[in-house]
């Protein structure tokens, strides 16, 4: 459709989103991702019957989680939308950048950026 | 006779007996117990003191019994077995005894989860069938559950609860026959609005013959407002509140539903000493012990007969 | 199976605290089938505190390893070799299992990780419920396959009591009736009967109350 949204988005394909797994999620983040959101089949309609819906149960999970070691669980979503609504992907893809940007980087990017000689990468 | 109490005498006799209860302050004040006790003592046979009902912290009910009885009151002991294991249980038996107090009414106890300290650890160490077999033992037989002689057996009149109208209905029947063959002498149901289901119940009964060989005594409760009544339905377990008793307190305006609840309560006991196999009631007027006199008077429950 | 339940991350922050180098042991056997102790349930774990070591400025390095089991003296061994290294060991196996991480790693702090619950079953997936309380002699015989002991708020071996209603336990209206199960068990296949008799006063001494239990078989013993 050769619509535009923000470049700060990187892209992950999965075959459903059923595959996504809570430990994704928060690796983004500890790698560094300001915001992640799953963008899912429209309910009833995945090709795999159940993938989205576990997806989104999941993404709940994820947003328990962040919220108690303050991250905070409004970085994560989750949306659902057809693969022929290419406005609606843009849609979101604006109003989540807009959301991150209101909350701030990740909380952990400026804490290690204020540790000095720190060695500490992603865990494996 | 397996005590020395006027409950027993009573029920012997074959008259229809009058018992009543009396809940325990949340305090260490005797005078509580003392002027419910003064309230009622003439128009019973036997007063219950209840022991931590719903879990809720009071006054044991072996002291306010011991405490009744000084008022010349013969007292029923309710021992839950919630909160004590078998010793500590033969050994209030056994003090008990010692102090005179005739009557025991054996059971389980509502979970602690009721009440106000909700975190304990609750013992449940018997069940209520046991503790009718366990009082029987040192009475009729002369010693402890461990199997030592006691030494100064002692003398109690065993009472067991029985409710019609929890579930399965069926079993309830079956349940009583179990507390009876362990030893049970007298039973309170618990408090009767559904007079058809209890009706049934008792056809049971005197079908398994139970009717002679335990004293059964039904429970009533004056109805003080139609929140009570609501509540009672909804909210406590095991209690069966028909539509049409709450539809008859609403069908009355507010100032008169208490009086309502009254005559409601008198009714019933008209009726229950009517079923073949009743020998008594119970008379459980929850904060509301002032309306035992009027409703043993109305009733035509007064004056009670004279015992030596 | 023992089922477990994660601690709040909270709680397991402030027992780790005083670290910055700590082994994660994850279980591969009961903890893993409630999905709150096995390989997945380290690396969430393991990201998770590593994240918010990272956001209070006091970075941590978390070995993550999971054991076959944490309650046989064989597997525990498996991570001998690198336990110097690390200051404590957070443990998200059973109670058991912490403990005999504990006894065999003595130098080591060793931390619970989650809360051991019951002995129980699944289900379904994500639902597990309560069945035995290793009261260590077991009457389901008497009783249709049905224990009351563990599924009775009282554990009364002579019920149901007479807050029974509509087949629920009158502790928690979605609890069931223990006493209402053994008895529709019972009546299906009539054996009724079972119920005419008083199931005698328990011998608790081989229960909890005993005081900590153990097993001895000769024959098995090397």
């Amino acid at each position: 459709m050769r619509l535009s949204y923000p470049p700060n988005i990187k892209i992950i394909q999965v075959p459903c989103t059923g595959k996504v797994d809570v430990i994704y999620l928060l690796k983004a983040f500890q790698n560094g991702a300001d915001g992640v959101y799953v963008a899912g089949c429209m309910e009833g309609d995945c090709h795999y019957l159940t993938g989205n819906l576990r997806a989104r149960k999941r993404v709940e999970y994820t947003k328990k989680i962040l919220d108690e070691i303050g991250i905070g669980g409004e970085r994560v979503e989750m949306f659902n939308m057809s693969a022929a609504q290419g406005t609606r992907f843009v849609e979101i893809a604006k109003e989540m950048t807009e959301r991150i940007k209101a909350l701030g980087p990740n909380p952990i990017k400026k804490s290690k950026s204020s540790l000095k000689n720190s060695d500490v990468e992603g865990q494996p | 006779m397996t005590s020395d109490g006027r409950l027993e005498k009573v029920l012997e006799r074959g008259e229809f007996a009058v018992t009543s209860e009396c809940g325990p302050p949340r305090g260490a004040d005797p005078e509580v117990i003392r002027k419910k006790g003064e309230l009622i003592k003439n128009s019973v046979d036997a007063i219950n003191v209840t022991d931590n009902q719903t879990s809720v912290v009071r006054m044991s009910s072996f002291s306010s019994c011991l405490i009744l009885k000084q008022l010349g009151v013969d007292p029923v002991m309710q021992m839950v077995t919630r909160d004590r294991n078998r010793i500590a249980i033969q050994s209030d038996i056994l003090g008990a005894a010692a102090l005179g107090i005739n009557n025991i009414l054996c059971l389980s106890g509502d979970h602690q989860k009721f009440g106000d300290h909700s975190t304990a650890k609750n013992v449940y160490d018997l069940d209520s069938m046991h503790l009718i077999q366990t009082v029987k033992r040192m009475r009729d037989e002369g010693k402890f559950l461990g199997g030592d002689e006691i030494k100064g057996v002692p003398k109690l009149f065993i009472g067991a609860a029985a409710n019609p109208f929890a579930d399965p209905f069926e079993f309830r029947v079956i349940r009583l026959a179990k507390k009876v063959a362990a030893g049970a002498q007298f039973i309170q149901t618990q408090c009767i609005f559904n007079l058809d289901r209890f009706k049934k119940w008792m056809d049971q009964v005197r079908d398994r013959g139970l009717h002679e060989k335990v004293h059964i005594l039904g429970g009533v409760t004056p109805l003080k407002s139609l929140g009570m009544a609501n509540y009672m339905k909804k909210m406590v377990p095991g209690m069966d509140v028909p539509d049409e008793l709450i539809a008859r307190i609403k069908g009355v305006d507010k100032e008169k539903r208490a009086e309502e609840g009254i005559k409601i309560c008198v009714e019933t006991i008209q009726q229950l000493r009517e079923i073949e196999g009743v020998h008594g009631v119970h008379i459980m007027a929850i904060e509301w012990e002032e309306m035992v006199p009027r409703i043993a008077e109305e009733a035509g429950l007064l004056p009670r007969p004279k015992v030596e | 199976m023992i089922i477990g339940e994660g601690k709040p991350i909270k709680e397991v922050l402030s027992m780790i605290e005083p670290y910055s180098k700590i082994i994660l042991a994850g279980c591969r056997g009961c903890v893993t089938v409630c999905s709150v102790g096995g390989e997945k349930e380290v690396g969430i774990l393991a990201s998770a505190i590593t994240m918010a070591r990272e956001k209070e400025g006091k970075p941590i390095e978390i070995k993550e390893v999971t054991l076959e089991r944490q309650c046989d003296p064989e597997y525990l061994e498996q991570i001998r070799g690198i336990v110097d290294e690390y200051e404590a060991i957070l443990s998200i196996a059973c109670g058991a299992g912490v403990q005999f991480m504990a006894e065999k790693y003595r130098k080591t702090p060793v931390y619970p990780g989650i809360n051991t619950k019951f002995i129980g079953v699944t289900e379904e997936q994500g639902v597990w419920s309560e069945r035995c309380q290793s009261c260590g002699d077991c009457k389901l015989h008497l009783t249709g396959g049905i224990c009351p002991i563990t599924r009775c708020a009282k554990s009364l071996l002579n019920g149901p009591c007479g807050g029974s209603s509509r087949g629920k336990c009158e502790v928690n209206p979605e609890i069931d009736c223990g006493w209402q199960l053994i008895y529709d068990t019972l009546k299906e296949q009539g054996r009724l009967d079972k119920l005419e008799v008083i199931i005698p006063i328990n011998d608790w001494t081989t229960s909890r109350d005993g005081g900590p239990r153990k097993i001895i078989r000769e024959d098995l013993k090397l």
